[in-house]
């Protein structure tokens, strides 16, 4: 690992799907590092390749072409089983409906993770409990996903991103299932996850929430169109003492 | 994902849709069930098999007289007095796979005690014959050497003579006469039930040979020594076979029978008879044996049916786990302890249900069933393997599912 090393390096990222006799290009020649400790927001509209690219830097996809470091280390050509390990290890996952497990306790769904991860189970509490316990939700560790609302659904899938220590947390619409007040509540701890040194990527296309972010990165086309600072950053308001784990 | 966790999933995950689990494993269940009564009822009745052997007799044969042929017109059977105590001698002393060989002749007597009387067979015999036929003296005690020389006025009794006579006063120690003789009753004979045939084997009475000789039957068996028949016990079923042979060839040895000429006796080998019923019970019991692997196989695939249904509905939980780093390995593993729990705990009840039914049979038709823990062992073993045949292909289906298309499912 170089010594300033990005988290994230892409080289000329390509991807293309054959969709019958078409071959769709969905990502065109995307160049790019991420700072370690960055917070960045992918801007797009619908069918620019932000997607694409997401499921890329998620290690959900392989690309065409390019190449892709992940912490120094080239996934680009990892085969199906070592993504999964690379995924479990290195990338958390916030989506936009949540994707928590129904009928299972919020300390369960963030504890399956671990469970992949092959770490015993008694461990598997402790740091479940202190993740929940990160995002504000020890009091609702054995309630199921219906039992709790939006906003606390969308905490424990934070506390399930953040579980396995990753260097990335990617986050795919993290509000749009939410209401503005909530909303604001979830971006505002990513900004207590981001100050505790985790590298946050959001992908949203609402400009209030790519406003918490240092960086936008703007897509269209499959292309990189726009790569800016964030000027006028929107400062956390409301002390949310959120506290990333370890 | 220890295996412990997949397990517990996969409870979860039945448990969450427990009627259509229950009608799932419904296949599995019945041709379990199944199995396990069909073997029982199969054991049953080959068991009771052995029992009727055992009880004339295991490796016996029986030899008879011939019957006489004068210039043409033939009498009946044992007509002839072909066969004798020395014939029972030369067999035990001359055939090595011979135990024992039992000289025995029969005949009625009206047998009164009190004011009751009652008319049955006795036969005349050695204590041979209590071997040969596996017939232990319940109660009291067999006759004695001296007993069997001298020819004792003494008597073994059947069950069913016993109750016609002597209700409920001890008839060990008793005297009782046969027809007009008196006799004391020095003990009772096991119990052995109806003959294959459905005679009363109990109700019959034993005295030795020569008193049956001197002061009951007396006619046709007063002169010489020879029998009615002659019990024949082998030391093992395998020396049957070439010991008919020996027998026969010794009996006409016996009889100097020129090699043109008729056997003027008869030997008989009840086990082959039984042993051809058995025979069709075993035919019977593989028959309905397959009718429940025809089950089992249609159990499998209603969970090959099920899990498929059950991989799609779950199609964005599969993205999610695959999301947060399940490898395809740990997807198959679940969707396999899944299949697989369904149709061992189907196996489970099909066991219950199978002990039960096997139950209700025995008591509802009266036949006999016995449970035997191999085919419990098997069939839950068919169960286990069928869960993993049909449980392969819909848990590699979900193993082979895209990540980001999983996800997306709606």
């Amino acid at each position: 690992m170089a010594a300033n090393c990005a988290i994230v390096r892409v080289e000329g990222l390509a991807r293309n799907y054959t969709v019958g006799p078409q071959v769709v290009h969905a990502l065109v020649g995307v160049s790019i590092e991420i700072a370690r400790g960055d917070f960045v927001a992918v801007m797009g509209p619908s069918g620019s390749g932000k997607s694409t690219f997401m499921n890329l830097l998620g290690c959900l996809d392989s690309p065409s072409g390019g190449q892709y470091d992940l912490d120094g280390e080239d996934v680009s050509r990892m085969s199906r089983d070592k993504l999964a390990a690379t995924r479990n290890r290195k990338v958390g996952f916030v989506f936009q409906q949540f994707n928590l497990l129904p009928r299972m306790s919020a300390l369960a769904n963030v504890e399956l993770p671990l469970a992949y991860a092959r770490v015993p189970r008694r461990e598997r509490h402790r740091r479940a409990a202190r993740a929940l316990d990160a995002v504000g939700l020890s009091d609702r560790a054995h309630h199921q996903p219906s039992q709790l609302s939006g906003g606390q659904q969308q905490r424990v899938a934070i506390a399930r991103a953040l579980v396995n220590d990753p260097m990335l947390l990617l986050a795919d619409e993290p509000t749009g299932a939410l209401d503005t007040r909530t909303g604001e509540e979830i971006m505002e701890l990513f900004v207590a996850l981001n100050r505790r040194g985790i590298t946050v990527i959001v992908v949203t296309h609402e400009l209030e929430v790519a406003q918490y972010a240092r960086r936008i990165l703007r897509f269209r086309d499959g292309e990189l169109i726009a790569d800016e600072e964030v000027e006028g950053r929107r400062l956390v308001h409301g002390a949310n003492a959120a506290e990333a784990p370890s | 994902m220890t295996p412990l966790d997949a397990i517990m999933a996969a409870l979860k995950a039945l448990r969450l849709n427990m009627l259509r689990s229950i009608l799932t494993a419904l296949g599995i269940i019945i041709g379990v069930a199944a199995v396990i009564i069909m073997v029982a009822i199969g054991a049953g009745a080959e068991a009771r098999v052995e029992m009727i052997i055992r009880s004339m007799g295991a490796n016996l044969m029986i030899i008879l007289p011939g019957s006489s042929n004068t210039a043409g017109v033939r009498q009946g059977r044992g007509s002839r007095p072909t066969i004798s105590e020395d014939d029972a001698a030369a067999i035990r002393s001359e055939i090595p796979s011979v135990h024992s060989a039992a000289p025995s002749i029969r005949g009625q007597a009206q047998f009164i005690y009190g004011n009751l009387n009652w008319q049955t067979q006795i036969f005349g015999a050695t204590r041979d014959y209590l071997d040969a036929r596996e017939w232990p003296v319940a109660r009291g005690r067999a006759f004695t050497d001296d007993e069997i020389r001298t020819g004792a006025k003494v008597v073994l009794l059947g069950k069913s003579v016993v109750d016609s006579l002597f209700g409920e006063i001890e008839p060990i120690g008793q005297t009782i006469r046969l027809d007009r003789v008196p006799f004391e009753v020095t003990g009772i004979l096991q119990q052995k039930g109806q003959s294959p045939f459905g005679f009363d084997q109990d109700d019959t009475a034993i005295v030795p040979l020569v008193t049956a000789r001197q002061r009951l039957l007396g006619g046709r068996w007063l002169s010489g020594r020879t029998v009615g028949s002659i019990h024949v016990k082998f030391r093992n079923p395998e020396s049957m076979e070439a010991g008919e042979r020996q027998l026969r060839e010794l009996m006409r040895q016996r009889n100097r029978l020129r090699p043109n000429q008729e056997d003027n006796f008869q030997i008989r080998n009840l086990s082959q008879i039984v042993e051809s019923r058995a025979e069709t019970t075993r035919v019977m019991t593989i028959l309905l044996a397959s009718v429940a692997s025809v089950s089992l196989l249609v159990g499998g695939i209603g969970i090959m049916n099920i899990m498929l249904v059950s991989v799609t509905e779950r199609t964005r939980e599969i993205g999610l786990r695959m999301a947060i780093g399940a490898e395809s390995g740990d997807i198959r593993r679940q969707f396999l302890i899944e299949a697989v729990t369904l149709s061992l705990i189907g196996g489970l009840i099909g066991i219950g249900l199978g002990i039960g039914g096997s139950h209700l049979v025995a008591d509802l038709a009266e036949w006999p069933v016995l449970i035997e823990i191999d085919s419990v062992l098997v069939a839950f073993g068919f169960a286990a393997v069928v869960g993993v045949f049909f449980g392969f292909y819909p848990a590699h289906k979900a193993s082979r599912l895209d990540p980001i298309e999983a996800l997306r499912y709606e």
